[in-house]
């Protein structure tokens, strides 16, 4: 039995299946996310988001290869991949593997102590550059994350407090693909922590629970923090603070997202600058020269459609 | 009764409600699951003495 209490219900183990399924597959359809024969990237971290997502897209009968990104944080990493890799094995699904430290020569633990941004925010950028030249080099349609209500309500409002108006503008469902940039959709927008993690263990996945040993205290987690206290007594409020948004504020912000992407001059991959943000930070991390001074304001206006607290300005602690 | 959670273990009276024991422990029940012999049980139930209880966080400030 699980209760929601936004919804004002409480659910059996397979109405509550049935229901959040229903819920996603609304999702898609709602906002044209999958067509008909598309073949689907999913970014795979081994954590309860990705695995309920992965396991909703395979039940609805969808085309849905993994997408495991190795980051070199120890023993949370080396579990991590096992987790992947045992889910994809025992539901018959393709897993496709990249390692940041064999395929581009750094880790994230490296990056944090050699870089000047922080692990969070060069976690974030590696793992989105990957995910698009894994989807163009395969040949996939499109790339799903598995960010839930919690994570977009926590974003948009680290974002609004700072009025990042570019990055606010780019918070959507689904962002279609563009010069070079693969289309990315994310079906458990409307549902709650509580409820991918309610999903994920009723249905028997076994996902790591523990968190990444690097993000202890961070702006992610403390904005997540502010909003389950307002949540505690308003409940309801996350879900009309970001679906609120995408209905009556995205409108109103559409015209700050004007940006020209043009390929990486190291790479080829889309970016506002020179060189992408990936090369610039991979080059710093390496103490290699691209060519062009590393601005840390440049990488600000460069991370695309996603968004992050205050971490991309440097450490957070 | 016994309470897991992912980093430590505490002992805590039963005969209350899984929403008083989260009270007590200042824990916001919106953020964990509790799981009971390998079931999920909702805020009204009542634990007992013999219980041993998972509450496990899902918040995340990564991926997952």
């Amino acid at each position: 039995m699980i209760e929601i209490r936004r919804n004002n219900a409480a659910y059996c183990k397979p109405c509550f299946v049935h229901v959040f399924r229903e819920q996603v597959r609304r999702t898609i359809a709602r906002h044209d996310m999958i067509a008909a024969g598309d073949r689907i990237l999913v970014a795979v971290s081994g954590g309860k988001d990705s695995l309920a997502l992965w396991d909703v897209l395979l039940d609805l009968g969808h085309d849905a290869t993994g997408l495991y990104l190795g980051l070199g944080i120890g023993r949370y990493s080396e579990r991590s991949r096992v987790v992947a890799r045992r889910f994809a094995a025992e539901r018959g699904a393709a897993l496709v593997e990249v390692d940041l430290e064999r395929d581009y020569g750094f880790d994230i633990p490296t990056a944090g102590v050699n870089g000047s941004r922080s692990t969070c925010a060069v976690c974030g950028l590696s793992k989105r550059y990957v995910f698009n030249r894994a989807a163009l080099d395969g040949g996939f349609d499109v790339v799903a994350t598995g960010h839930n209500l919690d994570d977009e309500a926590a974003t948009l409002l680290g974002n609004t407090l700072r009025w990042q108006t570019e990055y606010i503008a780019r918070q959507a469902p689904a962002l279609s693909a563009k010069d070079g940039m693969a289309k990315k959709v994310k079906p458990l927008h409307r549902l709650s922590e509580l409820e991918t993690a309610a999903y994920a263990f009723l249905r028997g996945i076994d996902y790591v629970v523990e968190e990444c040993p690097l993000v202890a205290g961070n702006t992610q987690l403390r904005y997540k923090e502010a909003m389950n206290a307002i949540e505690a007594g308003s409940p309801g409020t996350k879900a009309q603070f970001f679906l609120g948004y995408l209905e009556r504020g995205a409108p109103l912000f559409a015209t700050s997202d004007d940006v020209e992407l043009r390929p990486c001059g190291r790479c080829g991959q889309p970016t506002t600058a020179r060189f992408c943000a990936f090369c610039r930070a991979r080059a710093q991390v390496l103490g290699e020269r691209l060519g062009a001074p590393v601005e840390e304001l440049e990488l600000a206006g460069e991370l695309a459609e996603e968004v992050m607290p205050a971490e991309i300005y440097g450490r957070s602690r | 009764m016994k309470l897991r959670n992912p980093d430590r273990e505490v002992e805590v009276a039963g005969g209350r409600t899984v929403r008083a024991i989260l009270d007590e422990l200042d824990v916001n029940p919106d953020t964990v699951l509790v799981i009971r012999a390998g079931e999920l049980v909702t805020h009204e139930v009542r634990l007992a003495d013999v219980d041993v209880i998972e509450v496990r966080p899902v918040i995340s400030g990564g991926a997952s």
